[in-house]
């Protein structure tokens, strides 16, 4: 595996430098060329082979990223056949993110001609097989005993893992929830295969039957497209609201297998004591609608009790940006953005907030966005579908006013 | 300007300028407001090893000198001068003991000082002896083993907080100022207790109250040097400790110009950037050559105290402070000036530094003492050619 | 307590901006720092070390450049360094890392903890912990917020969920993979600092490690890049101007037509 670059192609534009997050590209002087200006040059130590580079030199084809050939026997990968999605379930409910996985695995597998299936793994859950069969599984495979109640990632891994080996799917997916983040990676390990986290977009490549995973990385500067050509299953996690939830079908029919665990086979090392639910946040962020989000621009953390009032008026939650949540204005639980919440409301209301990169990750999925900010040069504003200039303890008060229906004092 | 610091040096400025930046400057318009003193960022800096850095590695210190001192120093000054002047002022209250100590007494003491365990303080200034330090009232009678202290200091800074105390009374009133002594007192021995604390003009965060002795007993063992050289420790105290608070007086500048300078590239008026017209160039200008002009001569004079100890340094003390404390005072109110009206308001970190700059003028020795102490140095030097 | 810290260099993305004009990265002064997350793992590895005594080996697959962020470590209190640098690692998925890590770890055994962060700021994955875990034959648990106890070879953790906290325990050794919540990373001492820029860096490459050729790297990656591209910028919308109480009736009118509200 090789990268370089062909001089003779290479114009010096220094576009390639822009985009290499590893600092691997420089310009240099490159005498012994019949060039005048500074040739790109790569720094091997510090390339990790991405192809961002690539890419933005296709006008010039100057930059050669070589992949050897892995020597795979591709014949084993055509022995793996369907689309499965871990139906996880948690304190006795199915997470809603397996709903919408379950309509987009509906959608893959009917390219690819090939079964959808949901596993299910816990203790007295069998009931919540129809459900998925309603949501489009045409197969559920189940798993049950007393010890699996609650989520644990050795025993839960080992059974996946015997299963995927038994039944030999192509693709497997879940949802990226806390859960299916850890559960995912180990089982991914186990048996030794390729899993992409955090998917925002699925499909399939017809001629290969690969799954071209989509996925950002970079804190979302890039986004990149993954495949797992040689390696089966595919493995993905997605996040809850990328997809849509596929419609309830009472109609549809589906086969419930349940599997026989024996769980002496394997020691259980972990074991769930309790869990303790967080009092503080009575709306869900990650569920609501609307979010009424606050900011540095706040300025204090008395602000919080404006956006408040004006998210409890449209049955919507409190967001923050990581910078309020620092200055501790605002507890954890409602940060929105790359290390916290990743939100799509309907409603998405920033208020003072300029809208870092790490922020806008977390909520561009967002179907309308407001932006209430004193900085018109701010990137929220820029993104936003309606930018408010102006003071946002001007701003709020009027928003709330016209929408409790008084008119607004002289 | 490069000064060639030595990696070691770099280092501090370094983890000064993290400690500033990440722990000091989100709290420090905090503090100025509640005006209580700053223990948890005291703690955080005791962790880095700053209360190290000036001390012997015999005490636990790094053996570190007076420059490396003014490189924390300064660069803690730049985000806020009064927590700065915790460390300062500790410095300050160690000097007597690093300079006179005995063995046993540097042993008892330092290493507490140099983990940040216990704070120090140093107690000259009395009511009625301010720059006229001869005037001290404050009595230390011998008795026995032990001496027995009555009267009062003012002014003294980290008091209440500080647990060491280094004191200057007299023990023979009638030989003047060849009866002073220096006398470790700690926190907590009876009869020495402390007044109100003082609300002032700037450095809400430091802790500055009154001393006072009623009958304070002291072991003997606690008396710095010899009975009568407490004038002499005073002074070699104030002359090595001065460029640190010339180093904070530089700090305070600094912060206040990188401040004017990035408003003036912000605040659009008349079309352009404020930074754009002459007369806030000019302004700008002349700021940046007066502190770097003070940087330098405190540099120069912290290395020459490193280089050579026993060498007389009054007159470039005087002079780092004197000058130092100048442009401070200069350069925070012109930075005021370049933000306007915002400058003036609490909400911008301007005013905070102006009001903070002011003390470096009075304290340690005030700029009218300092002038006094360069025209003797100027004098003799004359005198012996 | 013989206590294991995984670490990564990242670019400090918090600086990398997209130039909204171009639509391209911003790529000046991104330098590189330890994983924030990795920060956390390192300040509990030695937060256990001053509690239990032992010691804390910081370890990270990477470049030569790497070597910062190991000393940066030590200069925080890790005891020992361990770089695992190899142009054969170069390229490597997750998967790939995971076996690399630990293959290094299996040499350093006996251990009781593996301390890692969340995720890495860069690929953002989470995969490496559980990963790394899994080829240890060792239990893991992800998202710890807090250590509650640690005692008869076992210990007991807060595992951070959306809506509160599961409590769980485990047996020893384990891996755990932290959150913020965990604790504030402490900054380094002068005398931290001084022993960083002595300290040797212990550098082991795959033959040291005896990593399988066909287990390691870009080639031995189960996941490969098929292309990357910046993402489609939100283009903005409209403003609404005048003074608040148009702006506010504007915005409301809008969003009902949008039927938003």
């Amino acid at each position: 595996m090789s990268i370089y670059i062909i001089p003779e192609k290479c114009i010096g534009c220094g576009l390639c430098l822009k985009v290499c997050i590893y600092n691997a590209l420089t310009l240099l002087e490159r005498p012994e060329y019949p060039k005048k200006y500074k040739l790109a040059v790569i720094d091997l130590n510090k390339c990790t082979f991405c192809g961002a580079c690539v890419e933005e030199c296709a006008k010039y084809g100057a930059i050669v990223l070589e992949k050897e050939a892995i020597s795979y026997q591709p014949s084993t990968i055509s022995l793996y056949r369907g689309v499965w999605v871990y139906a996880e379930q948690r304190r006795g409910e199915i997470a809603p993110v397996v709903y919408e996985l379950l309509n987009e695995g509906k959608r893959l597998s009917k390219k690819l001609d090939v079964p959808l299936s949901a596993v299910l793994i816990g203790d007295k859950i069998s009931h919540y097989a129809q459900e998925l069969i309603i949501h489009g599984a045409e197969k559920v495979y189940l798993a049950e005993d007393h010890l699996l109640k609650n989520f644990l990632d050795e025993p839960y891994s080992e059974i996946l893992a015997q299963l995927i080996k038994e039944e030999k799917p192509e693709i497997v997916l879940f949802g990226a929830t806390h859960i299916g983040r850890s559960f995912a990676s180990r089982v991914a390990a186990k048996i030794d295969t390729g899993l992409t986290a955090d998917c925002t977009g699925l499909d399939i490549d017809l001629e290969t039957r690969n799954l071209l995973q989509t996925r950002p990385a970079f804190g979302g500067n890039i986004m990149a497209t993954i495949l797992t050509p040689q390696h089966r299953p595919q493995m993905a996690t997605v996040r809850h609201k990328v997809f849509k939830k596929s419609e309830r079908d009472t109609g549809r029919k589906g086969e419930i297998i349940k599997k026989n665990v024996d769980l002496n086979k394997f020691a259980i090392r972990t074991k769930f004591l309790e869990f303790v639910k967080d009092l503080t946040s009575k709306v869900n962020l990650a569920e609501a609608d609307i979010i009424v989000s606050g900011g540095r621009g706040l300025g204090k953390p008395e602000g919080f009790e404006l956006i408040k009032e004006l998210a409890q008026l449209l049955g919507g939650a409190v967001g923050a940006s990581r910078a309020a949540v620092d200055a501790e204005w605002i507890p954890y639980s409602h940060q929105v953005g790359q290390t916290g919440r990743t939100v799509a409301p309907k409603l998405y209301i920033a208020c003072g907030i300029s809208g870092a990169i790490q922020h806008l990750v977390g909520m561009s999925g967002s179907k309308c966005i407001v932006a209430i900010n004193r900085d018109p040069e701010a990137p929220m504003m820029k993104i936003a579908d309606f930018a408010l200039l102006g003071d946002l303890y001007e701003i709020i008060p009027a928003i709330i006013q016209e929408l409790k229906g008084t008119e607004p004092t002289a | 300007m490069d000064y060639f610091l030595s990696e070691g040096q770099k280092m501090i400025v370094e983890l000064c300028k993290k400690i500033a930046e990440e722990k000091i400057k989100p709290v420090r318009q905090h503090y100025d407001e509640i005006e209580e003193f700053p223990w948890p960022i005291v703690e955080e800096m005791a962790k880095c090893d700053l209360f190290r850095i000036y001390i012997p590695e015999e005490y636990g210190g790094l053996g570190g000198g007076i420059l490396d001192l003014c490189l924390a120093m300064e660069e803690l000054s730049k985000v806020d001068g009064a927590i700065a002047l915790c460390l300062a002022a500790t410095a300050l209250g160690t000097f007597p003991i690093l300079l006179f100590g005995s063995e046993e007494q540097k042993r008892k003491y330092l290493p507490d000082i140099a983990a940040g365990k216990r704070l120090a303080a140093f107690a000259l200034t009395e009511p009625q002896a301010g720059s006229d330090a001869t005037a001290i009232k404050t009595i230390a009678r011998k008795e026995n083993t032990t001496y027995r202290l009555n009267g009062t200091k003012c002014f003294i800074t980290n008091a209440g907080e500080a647990e060491i105390y280094t004191v200057i009374a007299s023990t023979s009133p009638e030989r003047g100022v060849r009866g002073l002594c220096v006398f470790i007192v700690e926190k907590g021995t009876p009869g020495f207790s402390f007044g109100k604390k003082e609300k002032k003009l700037g450095i809400h965060a430091s802790s500055t109250r009154e001393l006072i002795f009623q009958d304070c007993f002291i072991p003997k063992e606690n008396l710095l040097g010899k009975e009568g050289q407490g004038f002499i420790i005073a002074l070699k105290t104030l002359y090595v400790s001065r460029p640190g608070v010339a180093a904070q007086a530089v700090g305070i500048a600094q912060g206040a110009l990188d401040e004017a300078l990035n408003y003036a590239r912000q605040r659009i008026q008349f079309g352009q950037a404020i930074i754009h017209f002459q007369a806030i160039q000019h302004l700008l200008a002349d700021l940046a050559t007066q502190v770097e002009a003070a940087r330098a001569l405190v540099y120069s004079t912290a290395r020459m105290i490193d280089a050579d100890p026993e060498k007389k340094v009054t007159k470039e003390s005087a002079m780092s402070k004197l000058f130092a404390s100048e442009v401070a005072m200069k350069v925070t109110t012109e930075a005021v000036q370049i933000f306007g009206g915002y400058g003036y308001m609490r909400e911008y970190p301007v005013e905070k530094m102006m009001r903070d700059a002011k003390i470096t003028q009075i304290y340690e020795g005030t700029n009218q003492i300092q002038r006094n102490e360069i025209a003797l140095a100027l004098i003799k030097e004359s005198a012996s050619k | 307590m013989n206590i294991i810290v995984c670490v990564k260099q990242v670019p400090a993305t918090t600086n990398v901006q997209i130039d909204p004009k171009t639509g391209r990265i911003i790529r000046e002064g991104v330098e590189a720092i330890i994983n924030p997350f990795d920060e956390y793992a390192l300040e509990e590895g030695i937060r256990l070390k001053e509690k239990f005594g032992g010691k804390v080996t910081a370890i990270s697959m990477g470049p030569a450049q790497v070597e910062t962020a190991l000393r940066e470590c030590i200069a925080r209190g890790a005891d020992e360094t361990i770089l695992l640098s190899d142009t054969n690692f170069a390229g490597a998925d997750t998967l790939a890392t995971a076996y690399t890590l630990a293959c290094a770890i299996k040499k350093l055994a006996p251990y009781d903890l593996i301390v890692c962060g969340k995720q890495a700021i860069d690929g953002d994955t989470a995969q490496v912990g559980p990963g790394v875990a899994e080829k240890l034959g060792i239990p893991h648990v992800c998202y710890v917020r807090k250590i509650r106890e640690i005692k008869d070879g076992s210990i007991w953790v807060e595992r951070l969920m959306e809506d509160g906290y599961d409590i769980l325990f485990t047996s020893l050794p384990a891996l755990i993979t932290v959150v913020k919540e965990i604790n504030v990373p402490r900054l380094p001492s002068l005398r931290g600092m001084t022993k960083a820029k002595k300290a040797k860096i212990n550098i082991w490459n795959a033959e040291t490690i005896s990593a399988e050729k066909n287990r390691i790297g870009l080639t031995s990656s189960p996941t490969t890049v098929k292309k990357v591209f910046t993402p489609p910028t939100r283009s903005g919308g409209e403003t609404v101007a005048g003074p608040p109480e148009e702006q506010a009736k504007i915005l409301v009118t809008k969003l009902k037509e949008l039927k938003i509200l």
